[in-house]
């Protein structure tokens, strides 16, 4: 069967072009409309299968892209670790091509690993949507950010963004450097040495800045990103404790005063309250935690328009 | 659009004098079947039904001195054929922003032809609420024999019996650079 997605699968920002980038996002701002409504529920996609293959643990993207899948009227399945033979043994491609025998029309995965989306791309005849590899890329998540800046700032070009904390194992900060850079924006990363390589810059050709400290890249930003400090690698010893970590890098009140104004506040989720981010700036107006988790399903439902058949809107 | 397919113009059968006389005829056949203004909810299907109603509305204020209420629909998400179509259509926002519930509805749409656009944009109307009444009020009408679903057009501005191998054109300045009604035959058929 042929796919009718232009670009049969969503692996990663790093394949896409502005362009395209821009015709996800509008998709999207036009599927917003349909989850404000009392039925939340269109016929699109009816007789459509979508398996949510998470390999590692999810709530908030899996639970996207299950409503996603469901107000598209599309039948969504959901296997997770705890309960798929990989468990037992199967290697990926088996579970894969025993996937691809019950024909689904399309794919999501999520897994620890970078590059498994792109693996099963190869043996799959379904559409793979990339829910985060590793520390490779987590697309969804940065259109669902640029979806939340457009918003508010009504452009993405010639903003200065700035993204804090655990750049090294971050799919959401790989993913939108390459969207935001991409998009024209300037992106400054900060973070303890040990998780903010100087040769970061590697990533992106231009409009990316290592700063050494917290207060360089916040100041006279846009947008300021924090990320998740990933607990669970805290045994590898990249800074000596949460509290430290906090002290350095937590953002405040009184950093965030650094940066413009009427600068926002983002964060992938699940926040650590008290580390990366004070609860106060956390529950703060300029923060739009909770509008980019309510974006996150209009983007997801655009992008499994767009990958089992649908066109790109244009403004 | 005509351009895109090369297509042959073999008559203009409206031109814009025509077309403002036919919409004025709808707007007050519209309001004297409801007689008035009142609960009656204007629902341009995109993307040519859109001006149309937005005509009809001005004309409608104009004869009672008193606004309708008035929406917009894509039918895009809706629509039957999603599976068979190559490349699908592109989605655009369905805006609804007073309520439907008891209200009378007219949908507006350039052309009614098999009817499947209507029965989209009927049952998207259908997920919105309950109104009291929905009508179809059509610039052109191709004809019954076309019609692949049990669905007519209650107001009509100009009915042109065609041939399947035929296409009908409203061109509207919103989007295309004349106002008129054309029919035109793809070349070779």
């Amino acid at each position: 069967m042929e796919k009718p997605f232009k670009r049969r699968d969503l692996l990663g920002i790093r394949d896409l072009s502005a362009e395209e980038i821009k015709g996800i996002l509008d998709t999207a701002e036009n599927f917003r409309e349909i989850n404000a409504r009392e039925i939340k529920k269109v016929p699109t996609l009816r007789g459509k299968t979508v398996i949510n293959l998470f390999f590692e643990n999810s709530t908030r993207t899996r639970t996207s892209f299950e409503l996603a899948a469901k107000r598209l009227s599309a039948d969504a399945v959901n296997i997770s670790i705890s309960s798929s033979s990989v468990a037992k043994g199967e290697t990926l491609i088996d579970t894969a091509l025993n996937l691809d025998a019950m024909s689904p029309d399309c794919i999501v995965v999520r897994h620890g690993s970078a590059g498994v989306p792109h693996q099963l791309a190869k043996v799959s005849k379904a559409a793979i949507i990339n829910a985060g590899d590793g520390t490779n890329e987590h697309p969804t998540q940065a259109l669902l950010d640029a979806m939340t800046i457009r918003e508010h700032k009504k452009k993405i070009a010639d903003l200065e963004v700035a993204i804090v904390g655990d750049i090294l194992h971050s799919r959401v900060a790989r993913s939108n450097i390459q969207l935001l850079t991409k998009l024209g924006a300037r992106v400054r990363v900060a973070g303890p040495k040990t998780l903010v390589p100087d040769d970061f810059q590697y990533l992106v050709e231009k409009d990316l800045i290592v700063c050494k400290n917290i207060e360089e890249a916040i100041e006279g930003t846009d947008v300021v990103m924090i990320l998740r400090i990933q607990k669970e690698r805290q045994d590898s010893a990249y800074f000596p404790t949460l509290r430290e970590y906090s002290i350095h890098y937590g953002l405040t009140h009184e950093r965030l005063n650094l940066a413009k104004e009427d600068a926002i506040v983002l964060h992938p989720g699940p926040m650590n309250r008290g580390i990366e981010i004070a609860s106060d700036v956390a529950d703060s107006s300029r923060s739009l935690i909770l509008d980019q988790v309510k974006y996150g399903v209009a983007v997801r439902m655009a992008v499994l328009y767009l990958a089992t058949g649908g066109t790109a809107s244009s403004e | 659009m005509a351009d895109e397919y090369n297509l042959i113009e073999k008559a203009i059968i409206m031109d814009s004098a025509r077309m403002k006389r036919a919409l004025s005829r709808l707007a007050s056949e519209i309001v004297e079947e409801n007689q008035g203004a009142k609960d009656l909810y204007l629902v341009g299907i995109r993307r040519r039904g859109v001006p149309l109603a937005e005509r009809l509305f001005n004309k409608i204020e104009q004869l009672e001195g008193e606004k309708p209420l008035y929406g917009i629909i894509d039918i895009t998400l809706y629509r039957d054929d999603l599976s068979t179509v190559g490349a699908n259509p592109i989605v655009n926002k369905t805006e609804l922003a007073t309520d439907i519930e008891d209200k009378n509805i007219i949908l507006v749409d350039d052309v009614l032809y098999t009817g499947r656009t209507i029965r989209a944009a009927l049952d998207q109307l259908m997920d919105f609420g309950r109104p009291r009444k929905v009508k179809l009020a059509v610039l052109i009408d191709r004809g019954r024999e076309h019609r692949e679903l049990p669905i007519q057009a209650d107001f009509v501005g100009r009915l042109v019996p065609t041939k399947q191998t035929e296409i009908i054109k409203v061109m509207l300045k919103e989007f295309d650079d004349r106002e008129a009604v054309g029919i035109y035959e793809i070349p070779n058929q």
